[in-house]
């Protein structure tokens, strides 16, 4: 009887384990089933002309052109939004952190950020669409940035948040000892020792901003030509991929797979190297 | 004082004392008391956001919720805006399908998964899974939705609905009724697995925060792991697993291009998870930017807006105040 227990509980035991090992391998298969989708598919139509031209007429029919108008429409808007955003974020991070600290108003600052953040990027981009209506605003690089960067806004706050709090609380407490006041404290002690942590929540933001779509959608427009001001719409690398497979043209469909390729490769390079940088840096920073 | 006075002083401060010259404790003060204003105000930033983007959407889909009855408008399963039919029901039962579809294919895989990393794997294979969630939440929804159309749905038409058809066509919900792929469980698959990396990295910060000795005292009174684990480590978790299920399907619900992109978007009261359906947010997406010709259609789609940004503020803030509660100061 003993001997029949000790044998089912190590059954049950080894089931178990098995079914999380094949779990984990069924989540990191995803992965990889992605990337070779979109790889297999999006190689073979990947010309230099589809990254170093702007459509030419007809391009949704098949005819020449690339999508360079879309890759650097992309990188405007999310260079612009992630530009912005820091400029809220790092604030409200150092305000978090030094002068609020875990205090309740603190928590609840941290429930609106993460509240903010669960909120679908179409509402934004509605939002910003009424906004725009409301003040005469047309469909615009400006609104795209400024509706991005609300969207990147929590995201960058709290990842800078989190590398924040995992600063050793001696630092601040040393410097405020020497007779810091607490901005001296913020701007000249913790910037410091956050900088691998700005920097990846920066490329975070970055890279969550340059492939949302339904943001941009109303606010940002779509064109083929690139654009030279801030008040021209322009187009984006997620509805160029969207436009393109909408198309009934296969040629057409097979550059969308194209532009979903450098899509990811954009946004790979951005998540590997936020990676590498701030593993690079952490080792400047006090334990 | 003018600027360049002052730069005089500190240049012939610095050459007498070499070193540079120190503003006054009240200069310093004062400029600390000024900053730590404006920063708050900029803390106030994220709560004005909340409140104004809901605001704005109550305000401007007034019209239509004073115009029209709730059941005639919530419950009601017609939509022709042509002809003043506002019916929300089959995109608000489209959008719960698709998400409890994806949330109940995500949920086993990556609570085990989440499991596993916390409890058994080697911290070799925890430095691989970080790298892999990471990228797996990096990429782009419009690229999960081209996944979708080019893996997926052929997959759900050639696969799994003659399956289904063969075996299960008995069972009103696993019925085919339709020829193509573009249905709920495709919508279902990509959401499965977009959401994947969030409940896997949260539920793995909740099971961190059981203490080590818990699980080494049951394992020393000769519990196997799998025993510690159902028995010690999951009852205390289980509120934070909850929450991060929840949080993971208001990020569902809210999920538009990947969705829309393999979904179907027929306006229909689904029956089966083979049926296509039509999700909230891309009605908004499909229709919003030319709504200005019909009376009421702007406001209509704005309350789809306002619909969805409610049960999601609800989602969102419940769980949320669970796992700020749960982890505490290691909640980020």
């Amino acid at each position: 009887m003993m001997k029949k227990h000790w044998q089912r509980r190590h059954l049950v035991e080894s089931f178990f384990k098995g079914l999380m090992i094949v779990s984990f391998l069924v989540v990191a298969c995803a992965l990889g089933a992605i990337l070779w989708t979109i790889l297999v598919k999006g190689l073979p139509a990947l010309t230099w002309a589809m990254v170093s031209q702007a459509p030419e007429g007809g391009f949704y029919l098949g005819k020449g052109g690339g999508v360079l108008n879309a890759i650097l429409g992309s990188l405007y808007l999310a260079g612009g939004g992630t530009l912005l955003a820091l400029f809220c974020s790092l604030p409200i991070a150092l305000y978090l952190e030094t002068y609020l600290g875990d205090s309740d108003w603190g928590r609840y600052v941290r429930l609106s950020l993460d509240v903010l953040w669960g909120i679908p990027t179409i509402v934004y981009g509605v939002f910003g669409f009424i906004i725009m209506l409301a003040i005469g605003l047309r469909a615009s690089l400006l609104a795209g940035i400024v509706v991005l960067s609300l969207v990147e806004l929590p995201i960058m706050v709290r990842a800078m948040d989190e590398v924040i709090r995992r600063m050793p609380i001696d630092l601040e407490q040393a410097a405020l000892a020497l007779g810091s006041t607490k901005l001296e404290v913020a701007l000249r002690v913790v910037t410091r020792q956050m900088l691998p942590g700005i920097i990846t929540a920066i490329l975070l933001a970055f890279g969550r901003g340059i492939g949302d779509a339904a943001s941009v959608l109303f606010t940002a427009g779509y064109t083929d030509r690139i654009p030279t001001s801030l008040m021209q719409p322009t187009a984006s690398l997620p509805l160029a991929v969207f436009f393109q497979l909408g198309t009934p043209y296969p040629v057409v469909q097979q550059r969308g797979y194209a532009s979903a390729l450098i899509l990811t490769i954009i946004v790979l390079i951005i998540s590997i190297s936020s990676r590498w940088i701030s593993s690079r840096l952490n080792k400047y920073t006090v334990k | 004082m003018n600027r360049q006075t002052q730069f005089d002083i500190e240049q012939t401060n610095q050459t007498a004392e070499g070193r540079h010259p120190r503003p006054s404790v009240v200069a310093r003060n004062k400029q600390n008391q000024s900053a730590q204003r404006a920063f708050f105000v900029i803390t106030l930033l994220p709560m004005f956001l909340i409140a104004a983007i809901t605001m704005l959407l109550i305000v401007r889909s007034w019209p239509i919720l004073s115009a029209y009855s709730f059941k005639a408008l919530f419950l009601g399963s017609t939509w022709r805006p042509d002809n003043g039919l506002f019916g929300f029901w089959p995109y608000i039962t489209g959008t719960f399908w698709v998400t409890i579809v994806g949330v109940l294919l995500a949920v086993p895989p990556c609570l085990l998964t989440a499991l596993y990393l916390s409890e058994y794997s080697h911290s070799f294979t925890r430095s691989v899974a970080k790298p892999v969630l990471d990228l797996l939440a990096a990429i782009p929804p419009v690229v999960y939705g081209v996944w979708g159309l080019l893996a997926i749905v052929p997959f759900v038409e050639n696969v799994l609905a003659p399956l289904s058809k063969r075996w299960l066509n008995f069972i009103p919900i696993f019925a085919v009724n339709q020829p193509t792929g573009f249905s709920i469980i495709a919508g279902g698959i990509v959401l499965a697995v977009m959401i994947a990396p969030l409940i896997i990295s949260v539920v793995y910060e909740i099971l961190r925060t059981v203490p080590n000795d818990l699980r080494h005292a049951s394992l020393a009174v000769g519990s196997t792991q799998w025993q510690t684990i159902r028995q010690i480590v999951i009852p205390r978790v289980i509120p934070g697993m909850v929450a991060a299920v929840v949080l993971a399907a208001s990020r569902a619900l809210g999920e538009t291009m990947a969705v829309l992109m393999v979904v179907g978007n027929v306006a229909q009261v689904p029956k089966s998870i083979f049926d296509a359906a039509y999700p909230l947010p891309a009605l908004i997406a499909n229709n919003y930017g030319d709504m200005m010709s019909i009376p009421l259609y702007d406001a209509a789609l704005l309350c789809a807006a306002l619909i969805l940004l409610i049960v999601i503020l609800i989602f969102n803030i419940l769980s949320t105040l669970i796992l700020q509660r749960m982890m505490g100061k290691n909640w980020a």
